[in-house]
């Protein structure tokens, strides 16, 4: 006696979370029914297994007809066939659209393309992430990119009214679809300390202030790319440690402040000069394409690292960091205040985040 | 000339991409109404066009309003090459005709393509203009209310119950005409659907001229089914019970200042009519069935009829009808006479109602049943149906005669069906025989006097329980003793039913399902040997199937059965019968004996001890089920028995002891034989496979009930959560060397696991309810078995669950607060006839009522108040609205019941009946037969949703799944699936709301009230 066909049909739409997330995961029907059992759940319910691989049979069937519509969550909004109650609605799209952190840092700003669909295959093998949960989290990233690369507004704004998503969830789609998009660095090995938070964090300032849309929200804002005139003109940055003088004085002016402040003032003032030339190149050199996308590496390796071989606290760098800004202001010879509290005020932020082991 | 049907194309949505080179598509829409045919402009390049058209008008007859379905096509244009079909939506206008109904159809509907199933939505509006032409009646049955629901409607209150009305109509099948091979299966396919919606229109219609010629208004308990013949055709058949309903008052019509000609006044008058004339005394007969019984019986039929009841096969010598008991005396005589004289002039005393209003049902005799094999041949002539006609009147001849043999004039809880296998037709008939009380039947004039006795008479929640029959000469020797409840009538001691649990009946403990499930081999044949070997087969089934019941009853504990239902099902080499019911307690009847186990040879000891074991695990599970089900009657006290039985205390006594021990006598061993139901014999295998199948039920787990019938006994306080679904199972059968015993086992696991797994699926919803269980079982091929279930789960409080200490009384009361306000309403009119100050019949004191307002006595007016439902449509519908924060789809529950747990029905839009066919060619790719119809089923739910949100409802009561019909083909990657579903779309408000604005109505004042009344009209 085989079953040929078995199925189960509610008015409302049953969906079991754990058999949703076990889907999600990337497991078989088979894998998912041993980790059901050995969850417990037959000694609960007094079932067989007989009925729990009838049921998550059933589960897979429905969330692999409900796929096509979390392709686009507005149609599982306004279509007829599910009936599901808007909070369980909510739930499947939210989960749907959620990654693992190990999968993003993998593909964080790369190509999202076939080639790097290709490689899911190794970050499969290397997270332990099945290839299906893989695939789906880079068809997510994708998806969402292909949509709002293109589109005005607000990019979370975007994100939030074609996929539903939750702030939380949009913002970090937000990071994934700018990293994407200029393919910021995030794989080397001195970058691998780093966590998708931290990256997300720094693209979040970068959006809000280095990109069109944070000039002036009334042109087409495009909230995806790096304003072109603002790099263009971080060249003229470079004064403050081509001039001699004017780095001396920089120099002077934030030693004298955070004498006796910090604790490792002595390496401050021996490394102000390799510090300073190191921000301000990044800043130069930002006018490359190629540049830009070591962005991170270029921070870690001229900033982060010799302050971490000095062993700085973090309060020293923040110290450090708003002293060295702000000081700027004093340089009575600098023309490009306003440039430079657009550059310094984002990477500030992004410097301390990074800060850390 | 009556009718303009006016047609709005608003717009489309979600529209599939149909020209690969632009993923855009080109879509317009044909309108299509009987001949006439309107096209809207081409939406160029676009998945959401914005068609906005003017109303295409179509001037019909309503005539063809009631028969044909409104036909619109989205279809994508194309320069070159002809025109794509994207797909289709028939929209039935039938509820657009009945003025109480909707107004207007208005909404979102999924386009439908059989080959691709739902391909997008689209925005329609459609209304019908009616000229008010008094003729219409006649040429028409436009007008006529019908209803799914078993019961007499929440919001209307039975004037009369006229009784059975019937018809059929047949037609050669689409597919099987030699058209079919030339044409697309979509071509195919979509006549086939067109075809079966005319005929049901048709149908609908004709059933709707039958009532309106019994001077009734509405048809409740409306079933429709399709036989699907193969070659020689295609039938629809229906049966209803005719009624004269009354629209119970609104509040508008109550108050004082409120007068509006609404429609509900408008219409008491025209109820109040067939009321003081006494001359049309009794509904005339309906033309048509007056030809069954003088058309020469045209022996069609190759092979003659083998028909078998369950509980009445004696010979019957003139017993019964007319005779009354000694014990009865001249009351039962009387209403006997009466009841007679109201039912004689019917042919067929039915009715399809399984609940009735209170003091309806006067006594019910038990089940009866016929069955008979048929022998299909090609219908020649589709304008004169008389073969399928004869055969049902031959059928409905016998459950009339059963019922007669039983000392009962009328059959309540009727219902047909059929079971078909290439050539070979199995046609069954059930229902219940019972005693009716005459005023419902007819005008209410000459109750008087009888009324006020059969009150008095009739103790509440047992009088139904009295036998009918005379005790002197039983139809069967059954086992009588005195009712446990009044100690004044006698009862049998046990009760089968197909009816609903009537309210106020009193009972122990709660109720459970209880199936028999059975199987038989049977050797392929042809023709008329197979149809001689299936007539051969089913008494033996009937036979098992009813011991089984049996014996599952006693192992509960319980001592009847409601809801029951037995169908017999054939396939190629195998007969399947599957009985469902919900076995209770009722407090009237006996304690059941156990079941006692004997043993053929007696002398051996380890085989001795093997039957004390069993026997101690039957007893053991007895115990069991009586704790699970709460079965505990209360002792009879001395007092009680001593007290005002017309007989010696002795004689009580005896008659119990009898009961509880050796209880010998059921009315199915004289029909079959000698074999004891209570004591089984092992003498062989088979017998000790019935005994291990008794104990294998597993009973559900903990937090679950689960019935076939409206409502569980035992569980009163419902909460607002249900959960209507279906699950289907077919299961391939290995066909090498298949015995009668590994078939039956093959059948129990399927049933069981498939009651597993609901359980399992439903665990969240615990405490709970499966109510309306219903199981259909079909053969689709040779080694197939198809099971197929509907059911609502519903949660309960726990809480106030446990408070089971309350007298059984208190409870039926409780219960029968807690429903509709239909009980409500009877218990009120009651009192008011009683009083002799009142000597209106109740319509008529309605009318007055409503003119004047003067003759309510304040107590009555404050009920009424309460109940009062301020009809402000629209608004409810709002405040029914979930908060669905940014969706559009709105909430539409189903369930099978006729009633929406915590919320009152407040409108009935009209009767949803759709057909549907899918079919694919690509099986794999669609998930395999699972995926298929996965995908199906949620199709269907979704256009029943979306029909019934268009009609402005929020529910579809007392919804069923009345086919579905799987084939496949794996081999050719196909499948092939025919679903046909039904049932009543209601509007509902939340009683919770209701509170809120009953609370507030004391501050507003008539106007909104008044609005509220022309919302209705």
């Amino acid at each position: 006696m085989t079953s040929e066909l078995d199925i189960f049909v509610g008015n409302t739409t049953l969906i079991d979370e754990d058999v949703y997330r076990l889907w999600l995961d990337g497991y078989s029907v088979s894998d998912a029914v041993a980790l059901r059992v050995r969850s417990g759940i037959l000694e609960q319910t007094g079932a067989t297994a007989a009925v729990l691989q009838s049921d998550t049979m059933d589960h897979y069937r429905t969330f692999h007809m409900l796929e096509r519509l979390l392709h686009a969550p507005p149609k599982l909004l306004h279509q007829l066939i599910f009936q599901i109650p808007p909070s369980r609605q909510a739930l499947l799209i939210e989960r749907y659209y959620a990654f693992d952190e190990a999968f993003v840092r993998e593909v964080l700003g790369k190509k999202l393309s076939k080639g790097t669909k290709k490689d899911l295959d190794d970050i499969s093998t290397k997270t332990g992430i099945t290839l299906k949960s893989c695939r789906r989290q880079f068809d997510n990233f994708k998806r969402v990119f292909k949509v709002v690369e293109e589109m005005r507004g607000s990019l979370v704004d975007n994100i939030q009214q074609h996929f539903l998503l939750s702030d939380r969830l949009s913002r970090d789609y937000a990071a994934i679809v700018f990293f994407a998009n200029n393919r910021f660095e995030t794989g080397k090995k001195k970058l691998q300390y780093l966590s998708f938070g931290d990256f997300a964090f720094c693209a979040e300032l970068m959006i809000q202030n280095w990109t069109l849309g944070a000039v002036d929200s009334q042109v087409d804002d495009m909230d995806v790319d790096l304003d072109k005139e603002f790099l263009q003109d971080l060249k003229e940055l470079k004064v403050l440690v081509a001039d001699k003088d004017l780095l001396d004085l920089h120099k002077s002016l934030v030693c004298t402040t955070l004498r006796g402040k910090l604790s490792v003032f002595s390496e401050m003032e021996a490394n102000f000069k390799n510090l300073s030339r190191g921000l301000v190149n990044v800043a130069a050199k930002l006018t490359h394409n190629k540049d830009v996308r070591d962005l991170f590496v270029d921070l870690v390796e001229k900033f982060v690292e010799p302050c971490r071989s000095d062993h700085w606290p973090l309060n020293d760098v923040r110290l450090f960091l708003n002293q060295y800004s702000a000081s700027v202001h004093s340089l009575d010879g600098f023309r490009h205040q306003a440039l430079w509290d657009r550059y310094m005020g984002t990477l500030r932020g992004c410097l301390l985040r990074l800060y850390h082991d | 000339m009556p009718g303009k049907l006016k047609v709005k194309i608003v717009a489309g949505r979600h529209l599939p991409v149909m020209d690969r080179a632009s993923d855009l598509t080109d879509a317009f829409v044909e309108v299509k109404f009987g001949n006439t045919t309107f096209k809207t402009d081409v939406y160029l390049k676009s998945l959401n066009p914005q068609w906005n058209s003017e109303w295409f008008k179509f001037e019909v007859d309503d005539e063809d309003l009631q028969d044909e379905p409104l036909q619109i096509t989205v279809l994508d244009h194309d320069t070159y090459s002809a025109n794509d079909a994207i797909g289709k939506v028939y929209i039935d206008i039938d509820p657009l005709l009945y003025s109480e109904a909707a107004t207007v159809i208005s909404g979102w509907f999924p386009i439908y393509d059989t080959i691709h199933g739902i391909r997008g939505e689209i925005n329609v509006i459609v209304k019908v203009d009616l000229f008010n032409d008094l003729n219409r009646f006649r040429q028409s049955s436009c007008g006529v209310k019908f209803f799914c629901t078993t019961s007499i409607p929440k919001c209307y209150r039975a004037v009369i119950i006229h009784g059975f009305v019937e018809e059929l109509v047949v037609n050669e099948d689409p597919e099987y005409q030699w058209i079919d091979r030339i044409r697309t299966p979509r071509a195919s396919n979509e006549a086939r659907q067109r075809l079966i919606s005319l005929m049901s229109g048709e149908l609908q219609r004709k059933i709707g001229l039958k009532v309106l010629e019994m001077r009734g208004n509405a048809v409740v308990g409306y079933l429709q089914c399709f036989d699907l013949e193969g070659e020689s055709g295609l039938v629809v058949r229906a049966i209803g019970t005719a009624c004269t309903l009354d629209k119970l008052s609104s509040p508008a019509a109550f108050l004082p200042a409120c007068n509006s000609p609404s429609k509900e006044m408008k219409e008491i008058p025209f109820n109040e009519d067939p009321n003081p004339n006494t001359h049309s005394s009794g509904p005339s007969t309906p033309l048509k069935n007056q030809t069954y019984s003088f058309s020469p019986s045209k022996s069609y039929s190759r092979q003659s009829s083998s028909s078998d009841t369950d509980l009445s096969l004696t010979p019957k010598t003139g017993m019964g009808s007319g005779s009354a008991g000694k014990e009865g005396g001249p009351f039962k005589a009387l209403l006997r006479q009466q009841t007679q004289s109201a039912l004689e002039q019917r042919e067929f005393p039915f009715f399809t109602l399984t609940a009735f209003p209170p003091g309806f049902l006067v006594h019910v005799g038990g089940v009866v049943s016929a069955r008979s094999v048929k022998l299909l041949d090609r219908i020649h002539n589709p304008d004169e149906p008389e073969t399928r006609d004869a055969w049902w009147a031959e059928i409905r001849q016998e459950i009339k005669s059963h019922a007669k043999a039983l000392g009962c004039h009328a059959v309540v809880g009727y219902s047909e069906s059929t079971s078909i296998c290439e050539e070979v037709c199995i046609l069954s008939a059930s229902g219940t025989a019972a005693v009716l009380n005459p005023r419902f039947l007819q005008d209410g004039t000459v109750e008087g006097c009888l009324e006020q006795r059969l009150e008095e008479n009739l103790p509440a929640g047992c009088g139904f329980c009295h036998i009918p029959y005379d005790e002197l000469n039983m139809p069967f020797p059954a086992h009588l003793t005195y009712c446990y409840n009044c100690r004044k009538q006698k009862v049998p001691d046990v009760l089968f039913t197909t009816i609903d649990l009537p309210a106020d009946a009193a009972v122990v403990g709660k109720g459970c399902l209880i199936q028999a499930r059975l199987c038989r081999l049977k050797k392929k044949a042809q023709a008329e040997a197979n149809a001689t070997a299936i007539s051969n087969l089913l008494p033996f089934m009937e036979y098992e199937v009813h011991t089984q019941l049996m014996n599952k009853l006693k192992l509960k504990g319980m001592n009847a059965l409601f809801g029951l239902r037995i169908q017999i099902t054939v396939g190629e080499n195998m007969l399947m019968g599957l009985a469902s019911a919900t076995g209770v307690y009722l407090a009237a009847l006996p304690t059941p004996g156990g079941i006692q186990i004997a043993g053929k040879t007696p002398n051996d000891g380890s085989y001795e001890q093997h039957i004390s074991h069993m026997q101690k695990k039957i007893n053991d599970t007895i115990a069991k089920n009586k704790e699970l089900y709460e079965i505990s009657p209360p002792e009879i006290s001395e007092e009680v028995i001593g007290s005002p039985i017309p007989e010696p205390r002795q004689r009580s006594r005896l008659l119990r002891s009898q009961s509880e021990s050796s209880d010998e006598v059921t009315e199915l061993d004289l029909s079959h034989g000698k074999k004891d139901a209570f004591v089984l014999e092992i003498d062989d295998t088979d017998a000790l496979e019935d005994v291990h199948s008794l104990l294998t039920d597993v009973p559900p787990p903990p937090g679950f009930y689960s019935c076939n019938t409206e409502i569980m006994p035992g569980i009163n306080n419902w909460t607002s959560e249900i959960q209507m679904f279906t699950s289907v199972r077919v299961i391939r059968l290995s066909s090498l060397n298949l015995t009668n015993q590994a078939l039956n086992k093959h059948f129990n696991d399927l049933c069981e696991n498939l009651l597993k797994s609901l359980y399992f699926k439903l665990r969240s919803m615990i405490p709970c309810c499966l109510c309306h269980v219903n199981f259909t079982v079909s053969l689709p091929e040779d080694e197939l078995i198809q099971v197929t279930v509907t059911a609502v789960a519903i949660t309960f409080d726990k809480n106030q669950a446990l408070q089971t200490t309350k007298t059984h009384v208190e409870k039926s009361l409780q219960r029968a607060s807690t429903d509709n306000e239909e009980l409500l309403q009877f218990p009120l009119e009651l009192c008011s006839e009683s009083l002799p100050s009142h000597p209106f019949p109740p319509a008529k004191e309605h009318l007055e009522s409503a003119s004047s307002n003067s003759g309510i006595p304040a107590a009555q007016r404050a009920v009424t108040v309460e109940k009062a439902s301020p009809v402000g449509e629209g608004n409810f519908r709002n405040r029914s609205a979930p908060p669905c924060a940014n969706s559009t789809v709105g909430v539409v529950r189903m369930t099978p019941l006729s009633f929406i747990p915590g919320a009152k029905i407040t409108k009935y839009l009209g009767i949803i009946n759709m057909f549907f066919i899918r079919e694919t060619t690509s099986l794999r790719e669609e998930g395999g037969v699972s995926g298929f119809l996965h995908a199906f089923i949620a199709e269907v739910f979704a256009m029943v949703r979306a029909h019934v949100a268009a009609l402005g409802g929020n529910a579809v009561v007392s919804y069923i799944m009345k086919q579905c019909v799987f084939m496949e083909n794996p081999n050719k990657n196909q499948a092939q699936c025919l679903i046909n579903v039904s049932g009543d779309a209601v509007v509902f408000v939340r009683e919770s709301d209701l509170e809120v604005v009953s609370t507030q109505q004391p501050t507003a004042n008539c106007q909104p009230l008044c609005t509220g009344g022309e919302v209705t009209t």
